[in-house]
């Protein structure tokens, strides 16, 4: 018999809703909740004026731009912006090199003392940073590093985390394209840089993306390290709304809003290298 | 151009020996495939050639100079590898343009030479493409393009066409080849494929564990192997290797544990023969049929040992019959059964 068409649609089966997948969507959702409601507060109370903040509410009554307005305009919330993108941006890149260095010659180079040199390494990430701040900081002081630019970034400058990954990944590049590169006469700096370093790339966005996030909200060491208000990051800052006499919610929130915005702008660019870089990280070793 | 030429190498991995000492002196313009099983120092060899490993001891010359201390870079040796190794990241033409990165040339003599490169491969119309949008033959073609624009002193390649399926394994084997006689550079050639060795090579070296069994002409190898594993490795189907005496110029069939081994190509062994006065005659239960087309491969049971003989393409030959093959004189080949080494033939 010929196969014949009708033009009717048929209708779609009725798809089978397992309570596995309820409970799923459940516990995900009151996890999305939770996570995104303290975010709606923070933009709420900044459209807020200082007497509406306890309302509740979270469309404000009277919305006004004048937080921001006060943020930007009074005080020294954009030197603390730039500062905070200083420092972020410097410790990035200072990661984003040293640490695929040197996770590029733990994986591609057979030396004497190399598994010593890594597990040596590894172990750093087992102290907890609130352990490594005294020496720190006595350090800085000793160099005349404290309140400095120099001084909040050079524990963060090259991390035991950021070796790691780059090394997991870096496994991963065939040795053949290191050794044509050999074959085609480029030095060893070259071919990390031009043949090992592009392979690479989602490591790299990844690492990028939480050196830049972990130093944009880095607030312990940065505290102490710093003194002067000129040198103060935005975490820093922020705390200084919170005086004596009066928590300015308000003003703290409207600055934790700016803040946000280029780490949702980056998270929300690069999310795929993010998810990707945890789930290596996690899985490789 | 330039001879390469391997004398005394070793290698050691710590106190292991993987090479033993090896000697072999391959002439300018030659072409040479190393041919072995895995682990058997192939590709060892040819990394040493290469300069991706240290010499561990002997030398290793290209042209009139030792090489065993200098940079890969500086040998001047071009090197196709399994994976292709051309870069993702990169063109086609910059792929092929990266052989020249270290080159003093100007940037247009670099474009001509990779534009030439191209043609000469076929690769004109795919220039602009990245490695992830060509096929299989088409990247193994890119790679032989960045190894030959720097104009090399000899090529070295590290089992190219094993990643590819049969039909392009065998259109690549004609390119090389033709490459090979149009640019009449020197060539070593690593496979563990008895047939790219017998249909590239000029010259064919045996290698197993560490040591080079038989060096010279495929049909050379094929005719008088010097042991029973080289007559095994080379040919397809592998040659038939049977316990024997030999008497009057007959060899027969031994029981126990004699000191002659006979072997026995397939393609020599034939089912339904009328040969007067055979060689070699053995008779077995059939276990098997193969028809190829142009004639059928026969396999049957001799005393517990599986034989393989060749029969004419519509013969009568079926699974349980029993059957008589017969090898012509001349075309048994004698070894000892203590040391396998070649005694002759019968």
């Amino acid at each position: 018999m010929a196969a014949t068409d009708t033009g009717m649609t048929p209708p779609l089966p009725m798809a089978r809703i397992r309570p596995g997948r309820i409970v799923t969507w459940t516990v995900l959702s009151i996890g999305g909740v939770l996570m995104i409601t303290p975010i709606l507060f923070m933009f709420s109370t900044s459209l807020k004026t200082a007497g509406q903040i306890y309302d509740l509410r979270l469309i404000p009554q009277n919305p006004t731009l004048a937080n921001y307005v006060a943020v930007l305009t009074e005080g020294q919330f954009p030197r603390w912006f730039l500062n905070s993108a200083f420092v972020a941006i410097c410790v990035t890149v200072s990661n984003v090199f040293f640490d695929s260095l040197v996770g590029y010659t733990l994986a591609k180079f057979r030396f004497r003392g190399r598994q010593f040199v890594f597990i040596a390494i590894l172990s750093t990430l087992m102290i907890p940073t609130e352990m490594l701040v005294i020496p720190w900081y006595l350090m800085a002081a000793d160099l005349g590093w404290l309140d400095s630019y120099w001084g909040i970034m050079f524990p963060g400058m090259m991390t035991a985390f950021g070796t790691f990954l780059m090394k997991q990944f870096f496994e991963t590049v065939p040795d053949d394209f290191i050794e044509a590169a050999r074959m085609d006469g480029l030095n060893e700096f070259t071919i990390w840089w031009k043949i090992a370093m592009p392979l690479v790339t989602p490591a790299l966005s990844a690492l990028a993306i939480f050196t830049f996030l972990g130093n944009w909200t880095a607030f312990f060491w940065p505290l102490i390290s710093t003194t002067s208000k000129e040198l103060y990051t935005l975490p820093v800052g922020l705390t200084s709304f919170a005086v004596e006499q009066a928590i300015q919610w308000e003003m703290i929130m409207t600055g934790a809003a700016i803040a946000t915005i280029p780490t949702l702008l980056v998270f929300l660019a690069l999310q795929r290298y993010i998810v990707r870089g945890v789930m290596l990280a996690g899985l490789k070793g | 151009m330039a001879t390469f030429e391997l004398r005394g190498l070793i290698k050691a991995y710590g106190k292991t020996r993987v090479i033993h000492g090896i000697d072999l002196l391959i002439a300018d313009g030659e072409f040479v495939v190393f041919v072995g099983p895995s682990g058997c120092g192939k590709s060892t060899t040819l990394r040493m050639i290469a300069g991706l490993e240290e010499v561990t001891g002997g030398e290793i010359r290209i042209g009139d100079r030792v090489v065993n201390e200098v940079d890969p870079k500086e040998r001047n040796l071009a090197m196709v590898f399994q994976n292709y190794a051309i870069y993702p990241h990169m063109s086609v033409r910059q792929n092929i343009a990266f052989g020249l990165y270290t080159s003093p040339l100007s940037k247009a003599d670099k474009a001509r030479k990779v534009d030439e490169a191209g043609a000469l491969l076929g690769l004109t119309p795919l220039l602009d493409r990245r490695p992830a949008a060509l096929s299989g033959g088409q990247r193994q073609r890119v790679a032989i393009g960045r190894a030959m624009v720097r104009d090399p002193v000899g090529f070295l390649f590290d089992e190219p066409l094993s990643n590819l399926d049969a039909q392009l394994r065998a259109q690549m084997r004609i390119e090389i080849k033709d490459l090979h006689r149009r640019l009449g550079t020197t060539i070593a050639y690593v496979t563990h494929d008895q047939v790219e060795a017998m249909t590239m090579a000029d010259r064919i070296v045996v290698m197993k564990d560490g040591h080079i069994l038989q060096a010279a002409p495929p049909m050379e190898i094929y005719d008088n192997p010097v042991d029973v594993f080289t007559a095994r490795f080379i040919g397809t189907p592998s040659m038939n290797i049977v316990p024997a005496t030999q008497s009057g110029g007959v060899v027969t069939l031994a029981e126990g544990d004699p000191n002659l081994l006979a072997g026995v190509r397939p393609h020599d062994l034939l089912v339904g023969s009328t040969i007067a006065d055979p060689g070699l005659t053995l008779t077995g239960t059939v276990t098997a049929v193969e028809p190829l087309g142009p004639e059928t491969l026969v396999h049957f049971d001799v005393a517990g040992r599986s034989i393989i003989a060749t029969a004419p393409a519509h013969g009568p030959v079926t699974i349980g019959a029993t059957v008589t093959a017969l090898a012509p004189r001349g075309h048994v080949h004698l070894f000892d059964a203590g040391t396998e080494k070649a005694m002759g033939r019968a």
